[in-house]
C-alpha cells in the first residue's frame, strides 16, 4: 500500500492505496465521488475526464499514486454556488440525453475553453474528439460549448 | 375544449439537474453494506467442448469468498429466454446463463469469482483453470447452411425459415421490362451505449432486489420469476439512471440471472460491472444480414414487384427477440411505394458469434437501406432522377389510410410535403448542377447525393397484432396519476427511459390534461415497486403508447374530480364545465374549484357525495389498434476524393414527420442521435471477426464510434401529420434517424461514383473500401 493525499473538489483526502489503483477507482470507490463514471478500459471514451491540477485528464489513464499531492476537480465540484456556465448551457441547449458522457464532456469542455476561449465550431469538434457520446450526435454539445464561450465562460 | 399550452413547448429537461452535476444513480454507483464483487471467466474460444473447470485455486485466493462454474448452477439456472418463437418449427437451443458442456462464442460465461472487491475478483480469475477441446468455428452464413458444415447446435445451423407473400409475383416479374437483382450486406454492429452494463442484487431472506442497467425492468422481473422460480412478488427490479440503450439493454441477460443465483448462494449483496471489452463481446450485437433483393418495374418506372430473400445471423443463441428482429423489417421493404406483388423470406442462421438482437431500428434500418438502395439502382438502370422515381411510386397524401402490399395500414402521412421541404432546404437542384459540372470537369472530388424517403412502423404495441406474429408478450402500456393533497401530482409510468426525457415530456402531457403547472408534476418510473405495471421502452413506443396511457389516467382523474367538485359546489355534475385545472358552474364561472382544491377536499374527505371514494387517483392501460408510421425525407450530399477514397459529408437535411411534437427540443435531439448512428453504420462501424471466430473490435480503439470531429451539422425541419392511431397524435421518433440515415449516406457515396462504374460498396464505406471500389471499377485489383 502507498500513502496518497490529494484535494478533490476542495476537500483533502489521505488514504493508503494499492499502487496499481486507477485514479478513477480511487475517486469512485475510496473518495465516494461517483459523479465521474467509467465508460471504457482503453481511454477512448473520455467519460471519466476530470481536471487534474487544472488540466483535463482521463482519470482511467492515471494511477491514484500519480495524482499524489494534486488538486482534482470533478463534475461534482464544478458548480460554485450556481452551476458553471457549461452546466447551464448543456441544460439549455439539450446537449445531453442519457447523460453518461456528460461529466467527462463538460470537464473536457472546461479545459478546451481555458486553452481557447473563443473556439470555432471545428475547433470545438476537434477539441472534444477524445470524448464519445452515443446519444446526441454531438450537435447540441457543440452548440452548448460555443454558447458558453460566447457568454464568456472562460473568463 | 382543451387549451394546449405545454405540448409543443421546447422545455429544457427536468432530468438534467442531476445529470449535469454528477448526482446520477448509475447501477455501478450503488454500494451496499457487505457487498461483494463478481467477475466472470469468459470463453476465449469461438467453439469448444468444456472438458473441465477447476475453480479450487481461485477459492483460496486472497479476498475471495466463492468461485463457481456452470456445474454449480446446472440444477437451477434454467435457460435464458427467447420470447419470440417466430415459426412452429423454430430451433431454440438451450442457453444456460453459465455454460456447462460447450461454449459457442468468444465471451460466453464459463465461471465466476466472488470477492471482497473488484481487484481481488479480477486477480483470482487467472487462477481458474478451464480445459477446452476446440471445435470448428462457424462464421459464414452461406457456408453454415451448406451440406457438411460443422454444426453450432445438434439440431443444425438453420434456426428457422419465415415467409410472407402477397400479390401475383409471377405476373409482376414474368414480363417485367426491368428487373434488377442485387445482394446487399448489413454488417454486424455493436450498440455501444456509453454506460457499460452493471447489475447489483441484494438478497433479504427469500426476497431479492435487482438493480440493473436495463431498458426493461418489468420484463426482466417477469422472466426471471418465471424461469428461476423466484416468486414474482418477492422480486423487485429497479432500473436506476440508465446510460443509453439503443436496444442493447432490451435484453434479459446471463449476468442478471447469475446475479440472482450468486446472491442466493452467498447470501450477500453482489455487484457486477462490465468493462467495455467485456461488453463488446457479451452485449448482443445488431444487424448482420445478407439481403438478396429483386425489384421489377415497368419501363415507365412504375414498380411491379419486390422479392426479398434474407439470411440473418442469429449468433450462437437466441436471446429475447433475436429471431424476430429481422422480421420487423418484413413489412417495410415495400416502404412508401405502391406495387402489385411482394414476397419476403428470411432464414435465421446460427453461428459461433455473439448473439444478435434489437439495435436501434431493429429490422427497419435494414429494410429501408435495401429498398432505398434498390430504388437508386433502378433509377440508374432506367436513367431517371432517383427522386422522380420515388415520386412516381409513392403513396400520395390523398390515399391515406392506405393498406400496403405488406398488409400494414398506414394511417397518415404526407410524403410530398416532407420531400418538398427537404428539397428546398437542401438546394437539390443546385447540388445536381454542381454535380454535373464536377463530372464534366473530371474533378478529383466528386459530389454525390443520397435520398432516403422513408417510413417506418413503430409505437411497438398492438397486443393482438403481436400475438398474431407469435410474439410472446403483449404491447399495452400503463400509467397512474397520484393526486397529492397539496395539489402536486405524481405520474407513474410503465415506460423506462434511459435518455429519452420522459420525466419532462410526460410532465408536459399531464400539465395540459390536468391544468397544473409543469413544475408541480413528478414522473416516477423504472422500479417495479413504484411503477408495478408496464412493458418498458423500445421500438419508439413510449410516447405513442405510454403517453396515451398517461392521457387516459388523467382523464379519469378529471372525471372523478367532477363528481367531487359538484358535491362541494352543491350542483349537479352535469352543470359543471372543465377548463384546464378547474371545474366551474356553467354560466357562473366564478363558482368553481381548482383541481388542487378538489384534491385537498378529497384528502380531508369531509363532505364527499354519498358513495364516492375519497381518492382522485386513477390508472389507465392503453393498447392501440395499430402501429404508428413516422416518415420523412433525408437528403445527404457527400464529397468523395476519387484518389484517396475519403468521404466527407458536406450537408445533411432531415425533414421528419413524427406527428404531433410534445417537445421539439427532445425530438430534434432524437433525430440528431439517430442520424449519427445511421451515419456510423454507413461510414465507420463494423464488428469484425478473424478466421478463428475472435472478435477483433473488442475495444473502442478498434470499434470506431464516431466522435464530434467525424460528424456533420445536420439541418432539421418537420412536417406535422398527426397520427390517428393514438389520442396524442404522436408517432415516435427514437429510431427514425437511424432508419433513414444509412441509405442516404451510402447512396450519396455511390451516386458520386456511378459515372466511374461503381454500383455498390459494402458498409462501412471507409476510405479503403471506397478506394478499392473505384480501383476495381477502373479494372484494377480490389
Amino acid at each position: 500500500m502507498t500513502k496518497v493525499s490529494m484535494t478533490i473538489d476542495g476537500v483533502r483526502y489521505d488514504d493508503d492505496v494499492e499502487p496499481r489503483m486507477l485514479l478513477v477507482h480511487y475517486l469512485r470507490e475510496v473518495a465516494g465521488r461517483t459523479g465521474t463514471p467509467i465508460g471504457c478500459d482503453t481511454s477512448n471514451c473520455g467519460a471519466c475526464t476530470v481536471l487534474l491540477n487544472g488540466l483535463s485528464a482521463k482519470s482511467c489513464a492515471v494511477l491514484a499514486v500519480q495524482a499524489d499531492g494534486g488538486e482534482i476537480t470533478t463534475i461534482q465540484g464544478l458548480a460554485n454556488g450556481e452551476w458553471h456556465p457549461l452546466q447551464r448551457t448543456f441544460h439549455e441547449e439539450h446537449a445531453l440525453q442519457c447523460g453518461y458522457c456528460t461529466p467527462g464532456m463538460i470537464m473536457a469542455a472546461v479545459d478546451l475553453l481555458r486553452a481557447n476561449p473563443n473556439p470555432t465550431e471545428q475547433e470545438v469538434r476537434e477539441g472534444l474528439e477524445g470524448n464519445l457520446c452515443r446519444c446526441t450526435g454531438y450537435q447540441n454539445i457543440v452548440r452548448a460549448v460555443l454558447r458558453a464561450a460566447s457568454e464568456g465562460a472562460a473568463s | 375544449m382543451t387549451v394546449t399550452t405545454e405540448i409543443g413547448k421546447p422545455r429544457a429537461r427536468k432530468e438534467d439537474a442531476r445529470l449535469v452535476t454528477g448526482q446520477t444513480m448509475w447501477t455501478d454507483n450503488i454500494q451496499l453494506p457487505g457487498m461483494l464483487h463478481v467477475c466472470y471467466v469468459r470463453s476465449p474460444m469461438a467453439h469448444a467442448r468444456i472438458r473441465s473447470v477447476d475453480v479450487s485455486a481461485a477459492r483460496s485466493a486472497p479476498g475471495v469468498i466463492a468461485a463457481f462454474s456452470g456445474a454449480d448452477f446446472a440444477a437451477e439456472q434454467g435457460s435464458l429466454p427467447c420470447a419470440w418463437p417466430v415459426t412452429p418449427d423454430i430451433v431454440i437451443p438451450a442457453h444456460p446463463p453459465m455454460a456447462t458442456d460447450e461454449v459457442r462464442y468468444v465471451g460466453e460465461i464459463v465461471a465466476c469469482v466472488v470477492a471482497r472487491d473488484h481487484y481481488a475478483a479480477a486477480d483470482a480469475l487467472e487462477k481458474i483453470d478451464v480445459d477446452y477441446e476446440p471445435l470448428p468455428a462457424v462464421l459464414d452464413m452461406e457456408a453454415a447452411l451448406a451440406e457438411g458444415s460443422p454444426q453450432v447446435h445438434e439440431a443444425g445451423n438453420k434456426c428457422y425459415e419465415w415467409v410472407f407473400a402477397n400479390g401475383d409475383l409471377d405476373a409482376a416479374f414474368g414480363d417485367a421490362p426491368v428487373v434488377i437483382e442485387r445482394t446487399y450486406r448489413q454488417q454486424r454492429l455493436i450498440p455501444c451505449a456509453i454506460e457499460p452494463r452493471a447489475v447489483v442484487c441484494e438478497p433479504v431472506g427469500d426476497e431479492f432486489t435487482l438493480w440493473t442497467s436495463t431498458q426493461i425492468p418489468h420484463v426482466v422481473r417477469f422472466l426471471a420469476a418465471a424461469i428461476l422460480g423466484i416468486p414474482e412478488h418477492k422480486l423487485r427490479v429497479v432500473a436506476p439512471d440508465v446510460g443509453g440503450g439503443f436496444g442493447s439493454k432490451l435484453q434479459v441477460t446471463a449476468e442478471e440471472f447469475l446475479a440472482l443465483l450468486i446472491a442466493r448462494k452467498v447470501g450477500r449483496p453482489v455487484k457486477w460491472t462490465e468493462s467495455r471489452s467485456e461488453g463488446n463481446l457479451a452485449v448482443h450485437h445488431g444487424r448482420d444480414q445478407i439481403q438478396r433483393i429483386k425489384l421489377a418495374a415497368g419501363s415507365d418506372g412504375r414498380l411491379r414487384g419486390l422479392s426479398v430473400d434474407l439470411l440473418a445471423d442469429m449468433g450462437a443463441y437466441l436471446m429475447i427477440i433475436t429471431p424476430g428482429t429481422p422480421l420487423l423489417g418484413a413489412f417495410l421493404y415495400n416502404s412508401i411505394y405502391k406495387m402489385d406483388a411482394y414476397s419476403f423470406k428470411c432464414t435465421g442462421v446460427f453461428s459461433t458469434k455473439t448473439p444478435t438482437d434489437a439495435y436501434r431500428g431493429a429490422g427497419r434500418p435494414e429494410a429501408t437501406f435495401a429498398i432505398e438502395h434498390a430504388m437508386d439502382d433502378l433509377a440508374a438502370e432506367l436513367g431517371v432522377d432517383p427522386l422522380a422515381l420515388r415520386q412516381r411510386n409513392w403513396i400520395t397524401h390523398s390515399e391515406f389510410p392506405f393498406t400496403t402490399i405488406a398488409g400494414l395500414t398506414y394511417d397518415s402521412g404526407n410524403y410530398e410535403a416532407a420531400t418538398a421541404k427537404a428539397v428546398e432546404l437542401f438546394g437539390y437542384d443546385d447540388l445536381r448542377k454542381e454535380q454535373a459540372a464536377r463530372r464534366e470537369s473530371g474533378d478529383q472530388v466528386q459530389l454525390g447525393i443520397g435520398i432516403s424517403t422513408f417510413a417506418e412502423a413503430c409505437g411497438w404495441a398492438p397486443s393482438r397484432i403481436l400475438g398474431s406474429l407469435a410474439y410472446g408478450a403483449g404491447g399495452w402500456e400503463h400509467a397512474a396519476i397520484r393526486m397529492l393533497p397539496t395539489g402536486k401530482v405524481e405520474v407513474v409510468t410503465g415506460t423506462s427511459p434511459h435518455g429519452q426525457g420522459h420525466e419532462t415530456a410526460w410532465s408536459q402531457i399531464v400539465a395540459d390534461q390536468l391544468g397544473v403547472p409543469f413544475e408541480d408534476i413528478r414522473v416516477l418510473h423504472g422500479d417495479t415497486q413504484v411503477a408495478p405495471k408496464g412493458y418498458d421502452t423500445y421500438g419508439s413506443r413510449s410516447a405513442a403508447v405510454g403517453g396515451a396511457a398517461v392521457v387516459g389516467a388523467c382523464q379519469k382523474v378529471v372525471e372523478k374530480a367532477k363528481v367531487i367538485a359538484a358535491g362541494l359546489l352543491e350542483v349537479a355534475p352535469e352543470d359543471l364545465e372543465w377548463t384546464p385545472g378547474r371545474w366551474s358552474v356553467r354560466g357562473d364561472p366564478e363558482q368553481g374549484r381548482t383541481i388542487g382544491e378538489i384534491s385537498l377536499a378529497t384528502f380531508a374527505a369531509h363532505s364527499l357525495p354519498d358513495g364516492v371514494e375519497p381518492s382522485l387517483d386513477s390508472e389507465a392501460t392503453y393498447d392501440p389498434e395499430n402501429f404508428s408510421y413516422p416518415h420523412g425525407t433525408h437528403l445527404c450530399a457527400v464529397e468523395v476524393d476519387t484518389e484517396t477514397g475519403q468521404v466527407k459529408i458536406r450537408s445533411y437535411v432531415a425533414v421528419d414527420d413524427v406527428g404531433v411534437v410534445i417537445n421539439p427540443v427532445i425530438v430534434e435531439g432524437q433525430v440528431h442521435g439517430g442520424i449519427a448512428q445511421g451515419i456510423a453504420q454507413a461510414l465507420f462501424e463494423e464488428a469484425a471477426y478473424d478466421a478463428d471466430g475472435n472478435l477483433l473490435t473488442v475495444t473502442l480503439a478498434d470499434y470506431l464510434v464516431p466522435s464530434a470531429a467525424d460528424l456533420p451539422t445536420i439541418a432539421t425541419d418537420r412536417t406535422v401529420t398527426p397520427a390517428t392511431t393514438n389520442p396524442l397524435g404522436v408517432k415516435g421518433v427514437g429510431e427514425a434517424g437511424a432508419i433513414a440515415a444509412t441509405p442516404a449516406v451510402v447512396d450519396a457515396v455511390i451516386d458520386a461514383l456511378r459515372p466511374l462504374g461503381v454500383t455498390d460498396i459494402e458498409m462501412p464505406c471507409t476510405a479503403e473500401r471506397v478506394w478499392r471500389a473505384i480501383n476495381a471499377a477502373k479494372g484494377g485489383a480490389r
